[in-house]
């Protein structure tokens, strides 16, 4: 019998391990097992899970016959939270949704919004540039810390610290944009919390120059080493009709060689103006749709990101400059009271789409539903599929691959 | 080069091949959406996905929604989307609220999307939809002993989880 850990609750009669066993219990029990077969448990405290993931895996020696992953130990109610706020005070709760790609997230969550406001459209095209401009250096944070973990799960550690160094030069710009590190509530439904700093555009500009010879010497180092390519090559292939059938999106699904990108695709704010290329994995190295090639198609985005960045500077320098009466907050309204009805908005993240489900009844500022659709929980619940068979050393690959935040899939 | 269908198309070749499959529209809104009939649910979605010219092979978003005990309604939302032809779908499957011991039920597209499978079990999990034929319905975010379903609109949080106070 086991003290409680609150006065007033009742005493159990079980000890921990017992109710530990209850709340998470393993889906194959040992009299299924073969005399040859183990249940290995890996997780939910372990480096290579990319966070709190436990993964039941039923093995055989070295092979990996089966995983189920079980998810929910960082699950925050963000839905439920979500049905008591009105939708401006959501925002800050999706910076928590992927905290590696926050600004990526407040842009889905207010493009919804805006589109059951009819606000979307209508906004000033600096604002719109702004946007981009901070998404897409949040999306090469993001991917640096993918390249940088996914190489370090495999045993190259100084390409991590490489990431890391050049991730937080990103990390102080857009923290003297918005005031925080990581967790920015800087997007705003119609507009933005404040303009940019001064000297922001050239900063950037400098940064954009500093970090291309880093991609390369990133590129030297990491992408065409032979150890890395043999770790990664032929490995966890994932083909493109699984791909699809699973909900898989972003580097995920690219890198099984499908040209989509729903910046390309759904055009949404200034990105058909811009020019980038969406990039594809091609099975240089071994199979399409293996770790490598997801591994690549990441690393080509962080050069497209960094194109699209260039164009935002010369066009927030040049054709939206900054002006002492321009408001970034002028189109917010007061209160934000969408008419009754539904609408589901997704956007490009790091990780692939994010999509929010919204129903407002119209009579109140809080969402009678905000469902989230994230890209990292369906990208994850692919893994199982293309995992039977390998051997452990190469579903921590496949698991790095795959770049999961577990925020966003426990919500 | 194929071109995407607009709504009424999609809507009529679903009708000519099952009549009875439609139970409510609304083509006035922005995203428009087909109320299917639950037990056609299963069937209309391996025509949506198999016939060519409509082929929607990518389930986007499957959410559980309870619109509160008043309607008295819960339902599942599908949010289709067809890769090469690049156009859109949103179905709806609404059913009565059932009780905690007799839950609502909705039959499962597992076989058709294989991301339906964690959908849905999310959607069991905190709406508390039973998912019939889904081969592996289990709690997914919510601890397995957990008392009942917290998105639904009459849920109350027990104080207590465990000894752990659970309060917010």
């Amino acid at each position: 019998m086991s003290q409680p850990l609150h006065p007033n609750a009742e005493r159990t009669e079980l000890d921990y391990t017992e109710l530990l066993r209850r709340s998470s219990p393993n889906k194959t029990q040992l009299s299924e097992l073969d005399s040859e077969e183990m249940i290995l448990n890996m997780g939910p405290q372990h480096p290579s899970t990319h966070g709190v993931l436990r993964m039941e895996l039923v093995t055989d020696g070295e092979i990996v016959l089966e995983v189920i992953p079980h998810l929910g130990y960082l699950h925050r109610c963000f839905e439920k939270h979500a049905e008591a706020l009105p939708f401006p005070q959501i925002i800050p709760y999706t910076d928590r949704l992927d905290y590696l790609s926050s600004m990526n997230n407040n842009l889905a969550l207010v493009m919804a919004v805006e589109k059951m406001m009819d606000l979307e459209g209508n906004l000033p095209k600096r604002i719109e540039y702004i946007r981009v401009l901070v998404c897409e250096l949040n999306r090469i944070a993001s991917h640096l810390v993918a390249i940088g973990t996914f190489g370090l799960d495999i045993g190259a550690v100084t390409p991590f610290l490489w990431c890391f160094r050049d991730r937080e030069h990103i990390l102080k710009l857009l923290e003297w944009a918005s005031g925080a590190r990581m967790l920015y509530n800087y997007i705003w439904v119609g507009g933005l919390f404040f303009d940019l700093p001064v000297g922001f555009e050239e900063r950037v500009a400098e940064f954009v120059q500093y970090f291309r010879p880093k991609m390369d010497e990133l590129n030297n180092l990491l992408t065409g080493n032979q150890i890395f390519v043999e770790r990664t090559a032929n490995v966890g292939v994932l083909p493109l009709d699984v791909a699809i059938s699973y909900g898989c999106s972003g580097p995920m699904l690219r890198g099984s060689g499908l040209k989509m990108d729903l910046r390309r695709m759904d055009g949404y704010s200034v990105y058909p103006e811009l020019d980038f290329e969406v990039c594809v994995g091609t099975g240089e190295m071994g199979t399409l749709g293996d770790v490598w090639d997801r591994y690549k198609v990441r690393v080509d985005e962080v050069a497209e990101s960094l194109k699209i960045i260039e164009q935002c500077v010369e066009k927030l320098q040049k054709a939206h400059p900054r002006r002492p009466d321009f408001d970034p907050r002028a189109l917010c309204p007061k209160k934000a009271r969408p008419k009754a009805g539904e609408i589901y908005a997704r956007a490009e993240n790091p990780k692939g789409s994010l999509g929010f489900y919204i129903i407002s009844d119209g009579r109140s500022d809080i969402p009678l539903r905000c469902k989230v659709r994230s890209p990292s929980f369906s990208n994850l619940s692919a893994v199982p599929a293309i995992s039977q068979g390998v051997i452990i050393a190469d579903l921590i690959a496949i698991l790095g691959s795959v770049d999961i935040v577990l925020g966003e899939v426990d919500r | 080069m194929s071109t995407a269908q607009s709504f009424a198309d999609i809507q009529a070749a679903i009708a000519a091949q099952f009549p009875a499959a439609i139970v409510g529209e609304d083509a006035t809104v922005r995203q428009p959406w087909l109320q299917i009939a639950p037990d056609q649910l299963r069937d209309v979605a391996f025509f949506l996905r198999d016939t060519e010219g409509l082929y929607f092979d990518y389930l986007e978003c499957l959410s559980g929604v309870d619109y509160g005990p008043k309607p008295g309604k819960i339902g599942a939302v599908y949010h289709l989307f067809s890769i090469p032809y690049q156009h859109a779908l949103v179905l709806k499957c609404t059913v009565d609220r059932g009780t905690e011991e007799q839950l609502p039920v909705i039959p499962s597209v597992v076989e058709v999307w294989k991301t339906a499978d964690w959908h849905e079990r999310e959607a069991y999990d905190l709406i508390g939809i039973h998912f019939e034929g889904h081969p592996d319905l289990r709690r997914i975010l919510m601890p397995a002993d957990w008392p009942g379903h917290p998105l639904r609109k009459d849920y109350e949080n027990p104080e207590f989880y465990h000894g752990i106070q659970s309060a917010y």
